[in-house]
């Protein structure tokens, strides 16, 4: 048995459904039941319940692509910040595949506090100082940020800047930027031209925003057309 | 006894004119401050209580997180400001050491917390104004708080106090009745599950004047998690009104 | 100050803590006790000599001294014509593995305001006895002192307290031009009603099933633990520590709280002879 319809914003405790119904995502089961475990958008995708949490943190995984800030430099590597509940850094052998003579090499001198990269999610060992191992070198376009700009928005919507079979990717790339999506809701971006980035902005404003009310894509598809029509995303 | 300077309770109207079954006026929003990870500011009457939650973070100093579950640091705490007749003194008092720990194993009942290991969950809560209640007014802004900032969570935790004024069980003590009353119990309450997690109890009461007091202490937190709805809900709709326009 | 999640030594492994739980379900405990059973109870007074009143409650390996020093001070604005009850309490690093030296940590903190609680409200002390004059009156300095940590320290703690209390001589006031001092070579017995003696009773939930008198290592297990102090026929404190209770099952704590009590009561009037 089902409690709840599409669409419908539910919070934590609420019923979903009887535990014999297909539900996934921000929920939890307690006596039989399907209860939500946080604010969140209910959807139905063929037969399933799905629970979108609306609220919520990263939670690093291996493979993520995210966009994180160096915070310190350590004996061998950098401690960097990727907004997740356990400590990150990247070894020095991570970060490039050239030998590095620490003895003579300051490693400043490759990253140094207050730059920004974008790395992948090598390992999460809770057993280690730093649980979160981060790497330059498994991944395509991966490194420091040279240049471009840095959006952030709540991590659990990142899907939703994605996009059902990537509809959402595909409509902003039509602002002639160059994204990068990081998992830990940080979004890097080169626009063409200072027009573009704010349309940008505003679109992962949007998103962020208003991803619980049915129509998102067309609302930003209409932004964009806005835009490309010569139309300025200036308020 | 202590002499009350105005009668608690007469013809079963209280001193502030309530029903011996009736709340203060509720207020509650949540999202009051944007720093935070989540938020929410309730009131019970001229009691208001302030919750920001940070995390799940980092856990310092390291040492001190747990392999199998984040760790919750909750903080009650009232502000210089907050009472009627002197100044609080701000250094932390054994009444608010207490309050914390009680608040904390009132909350932890309600978060999935083995979904982060090594990591810490910290809930602060401020009394910016008491007039009685403030412990259970905490509770409801903390949950909120967490609510808010997506902490996974089995279900919202609401606090109400009832006492006994002159013989009668009453809902949500204000600061004359719980100066003056014969008893209080600050009650926390998971609407969905129902499940008490704050239970705190002095005065005498009877064997059927706390079966009573539950009770309505369980009708209190379901009109109280109403107004708590509502105001989670506020913070959606104003959005999806606003994309209508 | 906050209050953070308990860590550091205060351990137990999940096999033991399954055994507990197992066991529990089937109706034993883990150190052969019925759910129902408490571990044994005793209670000696006057084992402290340069205290005014003094004893020591056992409950199973838990051990707990409570002292009682009189001294005197000035009443609370809000209750001019009564004496003053201040109630302390200290783990000692005695007590267990986990244990620090330290000024009071919450735990104890909390321990003693439930005692103090308890004690209050039952009416087992007649404060207005102790009061001396319009800004004069006697201040009950009680000391808990927790020598061994095998669980359950609050109902051993407020047994020790009672106990002490019910023990304590209080030494006469003189009055002369200097102000008013104590006199202890005159000691006369601090007021106090056995009948309103204030029971605490700690009640544990491991899964929905209910236990009495946890030990440190169910307290470790619990879903759930609540202490009821009853005086009379009331229920005159409560605390809910860990975890959480139904109403289903807070009825039942309730009525298991009542009947323990006057097993707990029988054990202290017998101290007390």
């Amino acid at each position: 048995m089902k409690y709840v319809s599409p669409r419908q914003v539910i919070f934590p405790g609420d019923p979903v459904a009887t535990s014999d119904e297909s539900v996934e995502g921000a929920v939890y089961i307690d006596e039989g039941k399907y209860r939500a475990s946080s604010i969140g958008l209910v959807e139905f995708r063929d037969n399933k319940i799905v629970v979108v949490p609306l609220e919520g943190s990263y939670r690093p995984k291996p493979g993520d692509v995210v966009i994180g800030y160096v915070t310190d430099v350590l004996a061998s590597g950098w401690e960097v910040d990727v907004r997740a509940p356990l400590a990150a850094w990247l070894p020095v052998n991570e970060a490039t595949a050239k030998y590095i003579d620490l003895e003579k090499t300051s490693l400043t001198s490759l990253l140094n506090v207050g730059d920004a990269v974008i790395a992948a999610v090598k390992d999460v060992d809770l057993t280690d100082e730093f649980p979160v191992m981060l790497t330059l070198r498994e991944g395509e376009r991966l490194g420091k940020i040279e240049s471009g700009l840095v959006v952030e928005l709540s991590p659990v919507k990142v899907p939703r800047v994605i996009g059902k079979k990537g509809t959402m990717i595909t409509t902003i790339s039509e602002l002639g930027c160059d994204v990068i999506v990081g998992q830990n809701g940080r979004i890097w971006a080169k626009c063409p031209g200072p027009e573009a980035e704010l349309a940008l902005l505003q679109v992962i404003e949007k998103i962020d925003r208003e991803s619980h009310v049915a129509g998102l894509t067309d609302r930003v598809r209409a932004l964009i057309e806005r835009y490309k029509g010569g139309g300025s995303a200036r308020p | 006894m202590k002499q009350p300077p105005v009668p608690l309770l007469v013809e079963g109207r209280r001193a502030d004119g309530r029903a011996p079954d009736q709340m203060r006026d509720v207020r509650i929003s949540v999202g009051v401050i944007s720093n935070a990870d989540g938020s929410a500011m309730v009131s019970y009457g001229n009691t208001t209580a302030v919750a920001a939650v940070y995390g799940p973070r980092e856990m310092h100093p390291r040492h001190l997180s747990l392999p199998d579950k984040a760790v919750m640091r909750v903080r009650y705490h009232m502000a210089p400001f907050s009472t009627k007749d002197e100044r609080k003194n701000p250094a932390p008092s054994r009444r608010e050491i207490e309050i914390s720990k009680v608040l904390r194993e009132a909350l932890e009942p309600a978060i999935f917390l083995e979904q982060f290991p090594r990591s810490r969950i910290d809930v602060f809560v401020e009394i910016v104004q008491a007039d009685g209640s403030t412990r259970v007014a905490s509770l409801t802004a903390a949950s909120l708080a967490l609510a808010d900032a997506g902490v996974p969570m089995r279900d919202l935790v609401i606090g109400v106090s009832v006492g006994l004024v002159n013989g009668v069980v009453v809902l949500d003590l204000n600061g004359l009745e719980d100066n003056y009353g014969e008893g209080d119990m600050p009650v926390g309450y998971m609407p969905n599950l129902g499940r008490i997690t704050l239970l705190q109890l002095d005065g005498a009461w009877s064997r059927d004047r706390f079966a009573e007091a539950v009770k309505l202490a369980v009708k209190g937190a379901e009109y109280v998690y109403g107004k708590a709805r509502e105001a989670l809900k506020a913070k959606y709709f104003e959005i999806a009104e606003e994309v209508a326009k | 100050m906050a209050s953070i999640s308990p860590y550091g030594k205060r351990f137990i492994s999940y096999i033991r803590q399954s055994q507990i739980r197992r066991l529990v379900g089937s109706g034993v405990r883990i150190d052969g006790r019925t759910p129902h059973q408490l571990r044994d109870v005793s209670i000696r007074t006057n084992v402290v000599n340069t205290a005014d009143g003094s004893a020591e409650a056992l409950l199973g390996k838990t051990r707990v001294v409570a002292g009682v020093k009189v001294g005197l001070g000035q009443p609370f604005p809000d209750t001019p014509d009564e004496g003053v009850l201040i109630v302390n309490a200290e783990i000692l690093p005695h007590a267990s593995p986990y244990s620090e030296i330290g000024p009071p940590d919450e735990t104890a903190i909390e321990l003693a305001r439930v005692v103090d609680r308890g004690i209050r409200h039952s009416g087992f002390v007649d404060f207005k006895k102790l009061a001396i004059d319009q800004n004069k009156v006697y201040v009950l300095w009680v000391d808990l002192y927790v020598l061994n940590d095998d669980g359950n320290l609050v109902d051993a703690a407020n047994l020790a307290a009672l106990a002490a209390l019910r023990s304590t001589m209080l030494p006469s006031a003189v009055k002369d031009e200097a102000g008013v001092k104590l006199d202890r070579n005159n000691k006369t017995a601090l007021p106090s009603d056995l009948s309103k003696a204030p029971i605490a009773v700690s009640i544990g939930k491991i899964d929905s099933r209910i236990i009495v008198d946890p030990n440190l290592e169910e307290e470790l297990s619990l879903d759930g633990r609540i202490t009821i102090t009853i005086a009379q026929d009331s229920i005159v404190s409560m605390q809910k520590t860990a975890g959480y209770f139904t109403e289903q099952e807070l009825w039942q704590a309730v009525d298991l709280a009542y009947s323990i009590r006057d097993k707990l009561r029988d054990v202290l009037l017998k101290s007390l002879v």
